[in-house]
């Protein structure tokens, strides 16, 4: 049962194995190129496991040592998956003990696969999302480890490699306009974002965004949902 | 910082990870229906967060002084109509980040 569901799970994964080595090859060369010791990269993979989190975090490691502004930091850069959380309460509902890993492995691609993705006929679904989820971090982790160990043997001149990050969202953008026939959110999104950045400068901007964003969409809630969303 | 706050820093990270990943299945268990709005929410929201996530992204990008955000406003458009017409990810988000390195390290040096 558990062979047949990773076997099934795999395909499905492919995507994202090439946008995590990518992206993770790239996070570790950034790490290494700051002059940190390798084996932080996979340490961060395996228990932060959270991509954009992980290139903010080589800023705070730079500056000093000041945990409550790492978890404040940590909260506002991660408080989209609160959102994510929401959206899959119905689809874990019936998750087993499997059902733990599953949340600590929400990363933004995952949730995207899981969002999208239901299993083929005569697969068990638990351990297909569940797979899904392991593939995923095991791809993260495996791209982190190469980065890094590339990037402590050669000298690369990594400026410009944190558009990875940039493009990764806006091909995730891309993706969701395409199947989504509602573009209202995403436009209320950059939009909101876009003014609150001009108005609070770039250090301040992320949490009146999200307030914002929450407020408005449902205030314009019947006129979304009129739109057909999704 | 050193090694030792290092290692703090990224314990904290992952609490607050693990914090904003698992809070709503905290507030919401199993045995309770989540209401209307909150399911409402879990539909618009990820749509609306990625357009926040890219405005995040862009964030340090200075419109005013040279480079003027040309090399982001080019790399942006490639993988845009990379993704848009070959749903290749390889090429999206690697050709975009190659393009862009290229861009601000030969072509708009300062």
């Amino acid at each position: 049962m558990k062979v047949k569901a990773l076997k099934a799970a795999f395909p499905y994964t492919i995507p994202v194995m090439i946008g995590y080595l990518f992206l993770g090859i790239g996070f570790g060369i950034l790490l290494t190129g700051k002059g940190y010791p390798w084996w932080l990269s996979p340490l961060m993979a395996l228990f932060i496991y959270a991509g954009s989190m992980q290139f903010v975090a080589i800023d705070i490691f730079s500056k000093a040592f000041n945990p409550l502004n790492a978890l404040i930091l940590t909260l506002t850069v991660n408080a989209r998956h609160l959102f994510y959380g929401l959206s899959m309460l119905t689809k874990f509902k019936d998750m087993d003990q499997k059902k733990p890993y599953l949340i600590f492995a929400l990363t933004d691609e995952t949730y995207s696969l899981l969002c999208s993705t239901e299993p083929p006929q005569g697969i068990d679904r638990n351990w297909f999302y569940f797979f899904i989820a392991l593939l995923d971090q095991i791809y993260w982790v495996t791209g982190c480890t190469l980065g890094a160990v590339a990037g402590s043997l050669l000298k690369f001149n990594t400026t410009g490699i944190d558009f990875v990050m940039t493009a990764l969202f806006v091909v995730i953008m891309v993706e969701q306009w395409e199947s989504s026939k509602n573009h209202l959110p995403v436009l209320i999104g950059i939009g909101v974002s876009a003014v609150c950045l001009l108005l609070f400068g770039k250090d301040l901007f992320i949490l009146p965004s999200m307030i914002s964003i929450l407020a408005i969409v449902t205030i314009f809630r019947k006129s979304i949902e009129r739109r057909n969303v999704i | 910082m050193t090694i030792r706050q290092i290692l703090i820093t990224i314990l904290v990270i992952v609490f607050g990870t693990v914090l904003t990943r698992s809070l709503p299945f905290l507030i919401f268990p199993d045995s309770k229906e989540s209401p209307d709005s909150i399911k409402y929410l879990g539909q618009v929201l990820p749509y609306a967060i990625i357009g926040m996530l890219v405005v995040y992204c862009l964030k340090n990008v200075n419109l005013l002084n040279f480079p003027f955000g040309i090399p982001e406003g080019i790399a942006l458009i490639y993988v845009l109509l990379a993704h848009h017409h070959r749903h290749n990810l390889l090429l999206s988000i690697g050709g975009g980040t190659i393009l862009y390195m290229v861009m601000v390290q030969f072509l708009f040096t300062v």
